[in-house]
């Protein structure tokens, strides 16, 4: 009684949002679609990340090059073979690749599964090692991405970078790929591997002592996270229209990790509304970089203090109030309603 | 290449890797005992060699006093950093404190970034240093000569306070096991607090050795030695002070030489150290001169 | 705490959206800037904003008395953070033009916003000749890559008597890579040849791997279109290895910092630029450098002259327009014939400018002119 409810009620949310984005693609302003695809964009990403490092609590700090990877591979895809030419103009692209091209949906699939081989191989070194080395290998990783991207230049065009793009992401794709994405990866975490994941994060060492293969299941997780990193990343690049090596640098990273941890390591529905409050909240916080007036007074405008203030928040948020808004709990109809009905009592 | 040049190669190399070695000392030592990466630590090498600018174009000193003046605040602001940024999580899993070092790089950076600007600054070098000697050929400039010098120097100094002092004796206990130490009647924050500021005074006098080298100076110049750095570190074992040194050694040999036998490769240099850090951990994670998990320093 | 921590956190977000929401500023005309203010060419953005704050202060207002507004934005040298800083200028704050970026990159990733949004942008530093083409809305106050290109050649070839040049590249720098070319094909064209081709990376330091490159084929010149900072580290690492060549460098070499960082390894280097704060033109680039060495105690470098000059040409065109109107704005940009601005005499084509380079040379410590080349 109670499930049919709650997936009658998780249906009819989506109906909801697709309906909400239905009314804002058609009267909302050029800056706040761009600001829902952000956030739908960072939502994918932020979320697969989540899997990796809240749910199986492998801490690494790899998807900007995952986010790489996909965008690369799925641009060049979308590509057209004269505008490849035209664009490669330091070394003419190495064969085969100049001149395939696929449709928009097919480049972001082929994009997603190159990641998720990457991620299937570099599972093998990186899953040797635990803890803070993992942190560190994957963050080498991202270095090395960025590296090769700059100078692989017959692939990538090198720091040249890819321009005209087609602007084919809107509102319905990223957010479509968004909610198959949150679905996918909540059913993953609601499922025997999921418990096998919560269990590595708790405790590796029982965990493996009870029977589960935890390298099988931290790939399985790494895998899926890189898959979805990487469509999101071709979605990034069709949104932009132009990307080049230095929009992969750790600073995308950094931004998904403060949402990961406002959300709550571990937190699907946290890092939902996270990355709202943190891709929204940051478009809001330009206001500290100019003049404010307040209460008559002027505070002159500091360019730069968004960033202090972000930096300040992740510290405040992990000294104060590590669990972040959701903790490991997930959102829950039933949790929900009963916090209605118990509001309504009173 | 003929032999000169290889020299010269060789010389240029050791230098770098004495700066990166001296980075990498205060890793390993923060590492050996709290089991955290100092995210922070390359900008805390910043922020010292920030310090020793001002202290010789803003408050006048000579500069050997600008380089003890930078020494002491970066060491304060390590003990400052530990107090407020890691401390209150000591019990929390390891990964909070990782991620508050993150914070507290980006903190650093922007906020210079802030205060004194994007644009670099000019390293006034003292006239010593500004000369080089011509042996046959081979050109060394007297900076290359003094980093190496006093990164061993600073080293002897250090091994002579782990293995022949209290404190040291304290800080190998520490990396051995803190809830032990604790117990046996040592004040381990005065200890950790002592280990953050000599990890950062020497980070400090690394970020001043670089800067008389390549003396452009600028609040993100932290980031890539740092990473090296801490590379370097785990290449010779984290937690142990010697294999640090020796790590780094390794790492700016290397880097050298691969750019200049293969120039074409200038541009993988940066991915370089990485590749060799992933290669050590496959085969070797203990790393060089890393015993078992146990014994530190 | 926790919960402590979370309430402070909501009610810093409501109170920043408040003030987002209730700051409105009536008659002034809203010109939107978007520069990097932080992340790794912060330097650029800093040193053109001083430029531009340095214009609005001479020429604060427009259309007879209405105070032109600026609304800065920061894109941290991003290409996200551009695209979303153009798409809030334009339809959140609703400004009559947009001035930016700087790295052609990031200028790139918001012009196709600017160009569907039918508002003018013109952006005062990206000098990659695909920041125009085929755009009806974007333009710009710099010279391109390819013309600074063959100026450097011609002044190698024929002023330095030099027959054979290395050529050392930023490869992670589109800019360095992009006049790298256009250099190497003027100069072949001339008769030159190009011996030892290396290259280098942002941020790089050490340079005793290519230097020892360079030496090895005893070119007549060096050639170096990157940053003053990679510059003026390989200028003294070279001068230290014996490396006595003059070095000839792009705009990129022009900040004080170059000198400040080369020291005497600098003296001699000679490089193309966009403008010479001593040997200023018009009456309004005297005027600016005046004002910003009594401002910041040292001269503008040509970035902060093209912030201005970008900031000149839009208030320029406003007034000329004689309305906020944004198509009748851009028709005025791009339709600028002759303007005497900051860096020199402007004359917009299909948003490119054509206006005269001059080269520049280290002496003494000091920037000095040495010649101008018209296009």
């Amino acid at each position: 009684m109670n499930k049919k409810r709650n997936s009658l009620l998780t249906i009819a949310s989506i109906v909801a949002l697709f309906l909400f984005l239905w009314y804002a693609s058609a009267h909302f302003n050029k800056y706040s679609i761009r600001i829902l695809n952000d956030i739908a964009i960072f939502m994918m990403l932020a979320v697969s990340y989540n899997l990796i490092n809240g749910v199986t609590g492998q801490f690494s700090l790899e998807p900007n090059g995952f986010t790489a990877i996909g965008a690369y591979v799925s641009s060049l895809l979308t590509l057209t073979a004269a505008q490849k030419h035209a664009m490669f103009i330091i070394v003419p692209m190495i064969h085969p690749l100049d001149t395939l091209h696929l449709p928009f949906l097919a480049a972001l699939i082929v994009g997603g599964l190159v990641t998720a081989l990457v991620g299937f191989i570099l599972a093998f070194p990186v899953f040797r090692v635990r803890g803070d080395y993992l942190a560190i290998v994957t963050l080498g990783f991202g270095l090395v991405i960025r590296v090769f991207s700059n100078n692989a230049i017959s692939v990538t065009n090198g720091p040249l970078g890819l321009k005209g793009i087609g602007a084919y992401t809107n509102l319905w794709w990223s957010w479509g790929w968004a909610v198959f994405s949150l679905i996918v990866i909540m059913r993953l975490v609601n499922s025997g591997y999921g418990r096998a994941m919560k269990a590595i994060r708790d405790d590796e060492d029982a965990a493996i002592a009870m029977g589960i293969n935890s390298f099988k299941i931290k790939m399985i997780a790494f895998v899926t996270s890189a898959f979805f990193e990487g469509v999101a990343g071709g979605l990034l690049a069709h949104l932009i229209t132009t990307i080049s090596p230095t929009l992969f640098t750790f600073f995308l990273t950094f931004n998904l990790l403060i949402i990961i941890v406002v959300g709550g390591l571990g937190s699907m529905t946290g890092t939902v509304i996270a990355t709202v409050m943190v891709v929204w909240g940051s478009e809001l916080l330009r206001v500290v970089d100019q003049p404010m007036h307040l209460f008559s007074f002027t505070i002159p405008g500091v360019p730069g203090m968004r960033m202090i203030l972000f930096s300040v928040l992740l510290i405040v948020i992990m000294l104060f109030a590590r669990e972040g808004i959701m903790g490991q709990k997930e959102f829950s109809w039933n949790g929900f309603l009963n916090f209605l009905r118990h509001r309504k009592q009173k | 290449m003929n032999f000169s040049e290889v020299i010269q190669q060789l010389v240029n190399g050791i230098s770098l890797g004495s700066l990166y070695g001296l980075v990498a000392i205060g890793y390993t030592m923060v590492y050996g005992v709290l089991r955290l990466i100092n995210f922070a630590h390359g900008d805390i090498m910043m922020v010292g060699t920030y310090m020793a600018f001002f202290g010789v174009s803003a408050f006048l000193l000579p500069w050997w006093a600008s380089f003890i003046f930078a020494m002491v605040l970066a060491a304060l602001l390590g003990v400052v950093i530990d107090k407020v940024a890691y401390k209150p999580l000591r019990s929390a899993s390891r990964i909070s404190s990782l991620i508050t070092a993150i914070g507290v790089s980006f903190l650093l950076e922007n906020l210079f970034l802030v205060l004194f600007g994007g644009v670099p600054k000019a390293f006034p070098i003292p006239k010593l240093f500004a000369g080089s000697l011509n042996i046959g050929g081979v050109i060394l400039p007297f900076v290359s000569i003094f980093a190496p010098v006093l990164g061993i120097v600073f080293l002897l100094i250090l091994l002579q306070l782990l293995h022949h002092t209290k404190y040291g004796m304290a800080m190998r206990a520490l990396s051995l096991d803190i809830e032990t130490t604790r117990i046996m009647g040592v004040n381990v924050d005065a200890v950790i607090s002592l280990v953050f500021a000599i990890g950062s005074a020497l980070a400090a006098a690394g970020g001043i050795l670089w800067s008389l080298k390549y003396p452009s100076i600028n609040p993100l110049m932290g980031i890539l030695p740092g990473l090296k750095a801490f590379a370097a570190a785990v290449l010779g074992g984290i937690g142990d002070v010697t294999g640090a040194a020796i790590g780094g050694f390794i790492i700016g040999v290397s880097e050298i030489l691969i750019v200049a036998i293969f120039p074409e490769l200038a541009g993988y240099k940066d991915a370089f150290a990485f590749l060799l850090l992933i290669l050590v951990l496959l085969f070797k994670p203990t790393g060089i001169m890393g015993k078992d998990l146990g014994g530190r320093f | 705490m926790r919960f402590f921590g979370r309430l402070m956190f909501v009610l810093t977000v409501l109170l920043f959206a408040g003030l987002a929401s209730s700051s409105s500023f009536a008659k002034a005309v809203k010109v939107g800037v978007v520069l990097p203010m932080t992340g790794p060419i912060a330097s650029f953005g800093q040193s053109d904003w001083k430029g531009i704050k340095i214009a609005a202060s001479l020429k604060p207002t427009v259309l007879n008395g209405r105070k032109l507004k600026l609304i800065l934005l920061d894109n941290k040298g991003d290409k996200v953070e551009t695209a979303n800083a153009v798409s809030r200028l334009i339809f959140k704050n609703k400004v009559s033009a947009v001035i930016g970026a700087v790295a052609s990159g990031n200028t790139l990733s918001g012009a196709p916003i600017a160009e569907k949004a039918h508002v003018p942008m013109v952006t005062p530093a990206s000098t990659n000749p695909l920041v125009t083409k085929g755009k009806k809305f974007i333009s710009r106050v710099c010279f391109i890559d390819p013309f600074q290109g063959k100026v450097a050649a011609k002044y190698v070839y024929n002023n330095l008597h030099a027959r054979t040049a290395a050529v050392i590249v930023d490869m992670a720098q589109d800019y360095s890579v992009g006049l790298a070319r256009f250099f190497i094909k003027a100069f072949k064209k001339m008769g030159g040849k190009i011996v030892g081709n290396t290259f280098i990376q942002t941020g790089d330091q050490d340079f005793s791997a290519q230097i020892a490159v360079v030496k090895a084929h005893h070119p007549d010149v060096i050639y170096m279109p990157t940053y003053y900072q990679e510059l003026a580290l390989f200028a003294r690492q070279a001068r230290q290895f014996g490396l006595k060549q003059t070095i000839m460098a792009g705009d990129g070499a022009s900040e004080e910092a170059l000198i400040k960082v080369g020291g005497k390894a600098v003296e001699g280097l000679s490089f193309t630029n966009h403008f010479d704060p001593k040997a200023a033109v018009t009456p309004l680039g005297k005027k600016f450098v005046k004002l910003y060495r009594a401002k910041y105690h040292e001269d503008p470098s040509a970035m902060a002259a093209l912030g201005a000059d970008a900031y000149f040409v839009v208030a320029n065109a406003i007034n000329r327009a004689g309305s906020t109107n944004r198509i009748k704005i851009n028709k005025a940009i791009r339709a600028t014939k002759g303007f005497k601005g900051v860096t020199g005499i402007i004359t917009l084509v299909n948003g490119d400018p054509v206006k005269s380079a001059v080269i520049q040379k280290v002496k003494d410590g000091k920037f000095v002119y040495v010649t101008t080349v018209n296009p």
